[in-house]
């Protein structure tokens, strides 16, 4: 397991689960020439976070049946909620990857990985009690939201997601200024968790101070 | 159990969004005694929605607190007659509030007049290419409103919201730097338009390049420091993106917080009462006068509020479902035209086309606050569509949005969904890309329409509303033919390449699209196809008004939330200047 700012402990996920994750999370967006991939950005605690609160178990979601499947066009009509999901689902394609390959998930080589990522997603891989596409896209999704979202919850660590993009995060009073300039603006990324913890001074209107990058 | 029953109030007002807002601040400000019910709870400006936690795209656009709590209460969903419909279990295409406040506090402050033309859609039509032009199963009509009659309360609304703008058409003369196709304006927009950005000016330049007017549209984030027609002080908005879907934490996008309750909350003849859900509408044993309204309080209580005057001023499915959930009205059914009552449930039809440059790069996440620069060539009635075939329009613009980090990451079409090729491909595109949104018209149709769930309830026990809608061939035409029209102005920017979105042949509910939901209690001028009649007054219960986008007998392109605001205007101004005197049918 990897280090994490919370002292590498999980809410939910189980240690299995974990390796699952870290492993798929990796593939989702990969450590490459362009910097930290999902794993290291903490994509994992993200999800892990948000699995243990409110949304985890869809505490503002419709939750009363009856539970059909529905069309496409109807959206998410799954009698489970995101924790069921997951815990079902990992261990339903490591039990698949054990009567296939006679191991699970995270001790497969990287290019099997790959491919059964995408027959997940292709929905091609035959789960007992879900749609295995309707995992991978819930997977895909807070992938992608623990990769950008403030590095708070968890993700996004160093705000890796935000400098790949070159997103400067919260905003600075210069803002009004700067709405018409055609002269591209480089900021270092300043997030919620980097003001409420004081690393980042902020003006009398509550704006960070943006340190110009180098470039 | 009974009821706990309230002393009478002169005004019981249902939502506090736009029109709870401002019809409770014109009534009691006339000396009514109101009290206004929100289903949400209370939020403090300075602490809710205070710097740094407010810039969290994770807490505000995809799990917040400040949209309609599902797991009391949803809708369900079908796209036609023949399936059955599902809940909406999770937050999708649109996002009604809950909060006092209401779905205006997290608006994008898209401060759009409708055009004259809107308002007389099917008698203009019907002039211009015949009756056999219009789909036999559309169901579009008139409003029963005159531009005259109305343009003083739009005026009125902006100068609440103090948006920001420059007129194309001021008195029936057309006026350099704004929209030549808007409707004639009484005097100028109370604050200046807002500034033109980098991608503004390039689309400026393609959209001259091909004979149109580009104009900045205009916006109800201030662009300066205003103090409005409530003697309300709003500043000056700066840009900072997380605008839509948020609470402004400068205060300078106009909604109910900002523009209207500072004000109203100190009126003595006002109460607000948060955290109530209103269960139905009451009336007397004729059925045609309502005594108040019944629901249940924070802790729990069933209460009775009795009132001279109700008003629904919620969102469009809430007014529509107090009615329905009320017996006021006959429910609309699909299969004999019959009935009025969520008959002409309409929604927007857009997209957009992304332009990826090598060689530009832009600043997206400065924006907010509606900054946009557009045109109205293809909107009302200035092209002719009788070649096209098709009715209705749209009008396109390029915004800055504040392009957030986990929605707002354009990739050119095939790129993979996931993997290093899709990182190198939003990395190399995050701040390269611009985009034209086209803003399309949404008639209504027969087989579209809103009545109770058979199955599904809410947490009251109360029966959910029931959604059938789908889109139809004449809003898919018209789509592809603005497409069309948009990629010409995409190519003439000059990028490497050009990409978009659409929303397909059928409605889904997945996946944010806009909050623009309209009609199920219509206006118009014949009670056998409207809900209400011109004054927004229920034709079945005089003392009844009901007042927001539930009105819109169809969706024009421009957005809802202004005609929102003058309908609410405009209500008032009816009640206080006629219904108090001589109670009874206005019409």
């Amino acid at each position: 397991m990897s280090d994490n700012p919370f002292g590498a402990s999980y809410l939910y996920l189980q240690e299995p689960e974990v390796r699952f994750l870290e492993a798929a999370v990796e593939h989702l967006i990969p450590t490459d020439d362009l910097g930290p991939g999902a794993r290291d950005a903490g994509v994992v605690v993200y999800i892990d976070r948000q699995l243990a609160g409110s949304w985890g178990s869809h505490g503002r979601n419709y939750r009363m049946g009856p539970w059909l499947e529905g069309t496409p066009q109807q959206g998410y009509q799954s009698r489970f909620t995101p924790q069921e999901v997951y815990r079902i689902a990992i261990r339903e394609i490591d039990q698949h990857c054990r009567t296939t390959f006679d191991r699970p998930f995270a001790q497969l080589r990287p290019e099997a990985q790959v491919e059964m990522l995408k027959a997940l997603e292709a929905d091609k891989i035959a789960l007992p009690s879900l749609s295995s596409k309707f995992f991978f896209d819930l997977l895909w999704r807070n992938t992608d939201e623990g990769f950008f979202s403030d590095p708070l919850y968890g993700g996004n660590r160093d705000m890796v997601g935000w400098k790949l993009l070159g997103f400067p995060g919260l905003p600075s009073s210069q803002y009004r200024e700067l709405l018409t300039s055609h002269e591209p603006y480089h900021a270092e990324p300043v997030s919620v968790m980097d003001v409420q913890s004081g690393k980042v001074p902020v003006d009398a209107q509550g704006f960070p101070r943006h340190v110009m990058k180098d470039r | 159990m009974s009821a706990t029953k309230m002393k009478e109030v002169d005004v019981v007002v249902v939502g506090s969004g736009v029109v709870g807002s401002i019809m409770s601040m014109e009534l009691a400000s006339a000396g009514m005694s109101v009290v206004c019910l929100e289903r949400g709870k209370q939020f403090d400006l300075g602490i809710d929605f205070h710097t740094p936690n407010v810039y969290d795209e994770l807490k505000f656009d995809r799990h917040s607190d400040i949209f309609q709590n599902l797991a009391r209460d949803t809708l369900t969903f079908r796209n036609n007659g023949s399936q059955t419909a599902l809940p909406m279990r999770e937050m999708g295409a649109f996002k009604p509030g809950e909060m006092v406040g209401g779905t205006s506090a997290h608006w994008g402050a898209n401060a759009r007049r409708f055009l004259p033309h809107d308002f007389a859609m099917r008698s203009r039509i019907e002039e211009r290419y015949g009756r056999k032009f219009i789909p036999e199963d559309c169901n579009l009509q008139d409003w029963g409103l005159d531009w005259d009659e109305i343009e003083p309360y739009y005026d009125q609304f902006e100068n609440i919201f103090g948006v920001g703008g420059k007129a194309g058409n001021l008195d029936g003369a057309i006026q350099e730097g704004g929209n030549p196709h808007e409707g004639p304006r009484s005097r100028e927009y109370p604050n200046p338009p807002t500034r033109q950005t980098y991608q503004g000016s390039l689309f400026a330049k393609a959209a001259r390049s091909l004979g149109y007017v580009p104009f900045q549209g205009p916006s109800a984030a201030m662009t300066q420091d205003f103090r409005n027609l409530y003697r309300v002080q709003m500043s000056q908005c700066i840009h900072g993106g997380f605008c839509s879907s948020h609470v402004c934490s400068q205060g300078a996008k106009a909604n109910p917080l900002t523009a209207v309750l500072p004000a109203l909350m100190r009126l003595p003849n006002f109460e607000m009462r948060a955290l109530c859900n209103v269960l139905r509408v009451n009336k007397d044993s004729t059925g045609k006068k309502a005594t108040g309204v019944t629901y249940i309080d924070a802790r729990g209580n069933e209460i009775e509020q009795p009132a001279s005057i109700v008003i629904l001023g919620a969102y469009c499915f809430s007014n529509t479902r107090l009615l329905l959930l009320s017996g006021i009205g006959t429910p609309y059914d699909p299969s004999t035209g019959k009935g009025t009552v969520g008959r002409n449930y309409a929604y927007q039809q857009g997209g957009s086309v992304e332009i990826f440059f090598d060689d530009k790069e832009f600043n997206p996440f400065i924006g907010g606050g509606m900054v946009n620069t557009s045109i109205d060539e293809f909107n009302g009635d200035v092209i002719d569509r009788g070649p096209l075939g098709f009715i209705g329009g749209a009008y396109f613009d390029t915004s800055a949005r504040g392009a957030a980090p986990i929605k707002g990451k354009p990739v050119p079409p095939g790129t993979p969904r996931w993997g290093s090729e899709w990182k190198h491909a939003v990395a190399q595109n995050y701040r390269r890309t611009m985009n034209i949104a086209m803003h399309g018209t949404c008639l209504s149709y027969k087989q579209n329409y809103l009545d109770l769930d058979p199955t599904y309830k809410d947490a009251f026990g109360q029966p959910l509303l029931r959604m059938t809608f789908d889109w139809h061939q004449n809003e898919l035409r018209m789509m592809e033919y603005m497409n069309e029209r948009c990629s010409e102005i995409g190519r003439a920017l000059g990028g490497s390449r050009l990409g978009g979105k659409n929303k397909g042949t059928h409605f889904s509910i997945v996946g944010y699209q806009s909050t623009h939901n309209v009609g199920g209690a219509v206006m118009g001028e014949d009670p056998s196809t409207s809900v209400v009649n011109k004054y927004l007054q229920s034709w079945d219960v005089s003392n009844l008004f009901v007042v927001g986008g539930s009105a819109f007998p169809q969706q024009p392109a421009n957005g809802p939330t202004e005609t929102i605001g003058m309908l609410a205007c405009w209500a008032a101004d009816a009640i206080k200047e006629n219904y108090v005197k001589r109670p009874g049918a206005l019409v």
